[in-house]
């Protein structure tokens, strides 16, 4: 196993993942074989037979029955995909088994983003950090439609269900960043409900779980405010320029009027912002949907208060 | 045919070609049932004659592919590369979503059975018409009452749920208009089971004297397997697309888990009708394959009764797969397995097939007419589809390539690569019945290669991408995936043209092509031997008696029967 892409491959980054690209290369092999044998022999006949001058009433033709050939190409088939079936059933019995000492991760869907939840109480958006060489499992819920947590490199894919839980494990063989995509189509922004994986050695991960804790320290809050912007998923939504997304842009926002989607109107001030941030259905801007999910428990004071100050600078700028 | 000539066609050796009673200014036989039956619009529309409904069903259905097929450019323009290129997220989504939801209900579903089927069916059997014609013009307007639906939806506000319409997004998370597209999706569904019900009669009691089960073209075999699934499963889409308008309008709580439903729920249901419903694109294509195969191989057909049957097992065992598309959204692993296992068992009969296609080309005497070109490139296309579909079936790989590009590639091999090929060639096949003329074999063999080579180069790299991790219905995606990306969709501008060209091909042909006797193709099915081209309004005056199976070459020698020009020039014998 190596983390380098192959042709067909991305790289091969789990402990499962080896067993699968095996299979792989094996339906591949058998592919290539029968794919040779009757394009070969299509080819070989169509030329050897071809229509020449005369050749019109020609009755003496090939063979229409043959028991035993057409008994052979019944039962080698057979005997190739019961293999392939047994191989894959137990390929995906090691994806479903969970180890029992593994350590379990949240991992909540939303349009358009996903968000975990660290047994040490830390809390990431977009970004899921796991120690190498050590069994995960996540716990998969969506607080809206079906989504599908997809992580290429360690071949695995879950659906993300709104009203049960679905599990997945990996154990990760190599530290690097891999890509987690959303697969199962979830409305407009489907395609970028993306995030990373971050597979850390044991000590990196221990020491960004005590970084995390300390996260926006010594930053001044509109910059950690803009930090969080991108990595809690505002981006999907919010622009910066002015550009109307699925929800308003934050360009010129803060300290003005906003009107309602009952027409009324409200001036955007910081109670407004930390309101819209939990409670993103009360005051809903004019001409949005109702789509932005709730930060309630995504979010402590201390980053709310970043974000405002964030969205306060921008304001200013659009000045 | 008067009782003269009828004398006269059974001095031929065994192998009558029909003679017409007399011919009009251009050669074309009267009465045909093109100019006689009618000549004004309202006789067509309300015409019963099965070849004029084939007709009708044509000329909207083909509508209907050219629309989706702007949709997919669409579709592959915009995935050129990452990021925005000519559209937003939205567009983008609406686009996939009409492409799928306009090919699959609208073109590719009625596209053999409707089209071909119709116009074949009952001459194939000797037959002067199916044995409903009044509902058989009832299900092209209940066609069209679905299609004004789906057009509906798509001027106002055009869905975005995918044509697979999953919920809870369908019920209650998209804002656009899927009710009146799923509404259009069940009256079309009516459409096709009419069709089928239609088929399964006719093959039962219209039969001409001597058509004994073994002795029916496998055409019939194909279409009759093919309207078992669409009588028996069209019904549960119906019922399935009901309860989600029944949710989504009046809120009754069945998939939503916000009012107390499962969302996996109607993806069982809308399965259970939809790979089944697979088999009803595929299915007649291989009746097709099998009609073209052996005619330009001259030669009798290898396992008829193999293939014949390997149809039935496919209609059987296609309504036990379904589960199979859902392999990662959280069945029990009991049921994971099983689906998996008869995933596998259906593979069978549809390598049977293809192994008993193959051996009929051995010792053939085979001739590279535009139809035998289609029906060869669906044997190298429909390998790839039916291999790739085992990657699909093993359920750990499946884990990986599911809702990727793999999948895409996968069954745009099987749909395109498989059906489309062989309703094309079909097509091509039956131009000539159907109007009596050819078409310009030049441009024909120019838009077959350039649909085969732009296919090619359009969907293999999306099995590459698929591998690699690419999801599907995805709007933008990662700078990795542009080579191939823009490689795909150079190929699909390359296989529209190709579809360009064999449009007005064919039109021309039809128009304008030179005019062909009864059996320019040199077949042996009643259609051909009996039957002058275009038929007369009712097949055949007189109910052909049969004594000789579909394809007996190696008893009879059929007479190409093409005034002017022979048909299938054969090869000239190469210099020693």
């Amino acid at each position: 196993m190596d983390t380098t892409a192959t042709f067909w491959m991305p790289p091969s980054a789990s402990t499962t993942a080896g067993d699968v690209d095996s299979l792989f290369y094996f339906l591949l092999w058998v592919s290539v074989f029968f794919f040779a044998l009757i394009v070969g022999l299509s080819i070989l006949f169509i030329t050897k037979w071809r229509r020449r001058k005369g050749d019109t009433g020609r009755l003496d033709t090939g063979p229409t029955k043959n028991t035993l050939l057409e008994v052979a190409w019944i039962v080698i088939p057979t005997i190739i995909v019961v293999i392939i079936f047994v191989w894959g059933f137990r390929g995906y019995m090691n994806l479903s088994v969970i180890p029992a000492n593994a350590m379990e991760v949240k991992v909540t869907g939303q349009q358009w983003f996903w968000s975990f939840q660290y047994p040490e109480g830390a809390s990431t958006v977009n970004e899921l950090v796991v120690p190498v060489d050590t069994p995960v499992k996540l716990t998969l819920s969506s607080q809206d439609v079906i989504h599908a947590f997809y992580v290429p490199s360690f071949r695995i894919k879950r659906d993300v269900l709104p009203n049960r839980y679905q599990f997945a494990w990996f154990e990760a063989t190599h530290t690097g960043e891999y890509d987690l995509f959303c697969a199962e189509y979830c409305g407009s922004k489907h395609s970028q409900m993306t995030g990373t994986v971050r597979v850390l050695s044991g000590a990196d991960y221990k020491a960004w779980l005590e970084g995390a804790a300390l996260a926006g320290e010594g930053m001044a809050p509109a910059e950690y405010g803009g930090r969080l912007y991108e990595s809690k998923a505002c981006v999907t939504c919010h622009s910066l320029d002015g550009t109307p997304g699925n929800g308003p842009s934050f360009l010129g926002v803060f300290g003005h009027e906003v009107t309602l989607e009952d027409g009324s109107t409200v001036i955007a001030d910081e109670n407004y912002i930390r309101e819209s941030i939990l409670n993103p259905k009360a005051k809903l801007v004019a001409g949005y949907q109702a789509v932005m999910p709730t930060y309630q428990g995504l979010l402590s004071d201390g980053e709310i208060d970043a974000l405002v100050a964030f969205i306060k600078s921008v304001g200013g700028e659009g000045e | 045919m008067s009782e003269q000539t009828r004398s006269a066609a059974a001095e031929l050796p065994r192998s009558a070609v029909a003679v017409p009673e007399r011919t009009d200014e251009n050669g074309l036989p009267r009465p045909n049932f093109l100019r006689d039956g009618g000549g004004t619009l309202w006789s067509w529309l309300t015409t019963l004659d099965h070849k004029r409904i084939g007709i009708l069903y044509m000329i909207m259905v083909m509508l209907f592919f050219f629309v989706g097929g702007l949709f997919a450019l669409l579709v592959r323009l915009e995935l050129f590369a990452p990021g925005e290129q000519f559209f937003g997220p939205d567009t983008y989504n609406r686009l996939f979503t009409l492409h799928g939801a306009v090919m699959i209900f609208l073109f590719i579903i009625p596209s053999i059975p409707a089209i071909l089927g119709n116009f074949v069916l009952p001459l194939q059997i000797g037959a002067k018409d199916v044995a409903f014609p009044r509902l058989n013009l009832a299900s092209w307007y209940i066609y069209m009452i679905g299609a004004i639906f789906a057009l509906y939806s798509l001027v106002t506000n055009a869905a975005d749920t995918g044509w697979t319409f999953y919920t809870p997004y369908s019920s209650s998370g998209s804002d656009t208009a899927v009710i009146s597209i799923t509404l259009g999706a069940f009256i079309l569904g009516f459409s096709s089971i009419f069709t089928g019900l239609n088929f399964i009669v006719t093959v039962h009691k219209m039969r001409a004297p001597g058509m004994t089960w073994f002795k029916l073209p496998l055409m019939v075999w194909a279409l009759y397997a093919t309207a078992i699934i669409q009588v028996l499963a069209t019904p549960v889409l119906g019922i399935t697309l009901l309860l989600l308008v029944l949710e989504r309008a009046f809120g009754v709580g069945i998939f939503d888990p916000a009012m107390g439903g499962d969302p996996v729920l109607f993806q069982h249901f809308f399965w259970f009708y939809s790979h089944p419903a697979v088999y009803i694109m595929i299915l007649p294509g291989m009746g097709i394959i099998s009609e073209l195969i052996t005619t330009f191989s001259h030669r009798n057909i290898f396992g008829y009764k193999f293939i014949a049957f390997s149809s039935l097992a496919i209609a059987l065992v296609s309504f036990l797969v379904w589960g199979h598309h859902m392999f990662t959204s959280g069945q029990s692993e009991f049921a994971v397995m099983l689906f998996s296992f008869l995933t596998f068992m259906v593979a069978i009969p549809s390598a049977i097939k293809v192994f008993n296609w193959t051996t009929t080309l051995y010792k053939g005497s085979i001739s590279f007419s535009v139809p035998m070109l289609y029906a060869l490139s669906f044997l190298f296309m429909f390998t790839i589809g039916g291999l790739t579909g085992l990657f699909l079936g093993a359920l750990s790989v499946d884990v990986h390539v599911h809702d990727t590009y793999f999948v895409v590639a996968h069954f745009h091999y099987v749909m395109v690569g498989g059906t489309v090929m062989a309703f094309i060639g079909g097509l091509h096949y039956w131009w000539p019945k159907m109007f009596g003329r050819m078409y310009n074999r030049t441009s024909a063999v120019a838009a077959w290669a350039l649909v085969f080579v732009g296919f090619n180069m359009t969907f293999f790299a999306q099995f590459i991408l698929g591998t690699q991790g690419m999801p599907r219905r995805y709007w933008t995606y990662p700078e990795q995936f542009q080579s191939l990306h823009g490689f795909s969709s150079s190929g699909s501008l390359v296989m529209g043209l190709g579809f360009l060209i064999m449009g007005v091909t064919l039109l021309a042909g039809a128009l304008r092509g030179r005019v062909v006797g009864s059996n320019p193709w040199g077949s042996l099915t009643l259609e051909w031997t009996h039957a002058t081209s275009p038929p007369e309004p009712h097949n055949y005056p007189n109910t052909p008696v049969v004594e000789n199976g579909p394809y007996d070459f190696d008893k009879l020698v059929p007479r190409v029967d093409a005034p002017g020009e022979p048909g299938p020039e054969p090869e000239p014998a190469p210099a020693k």
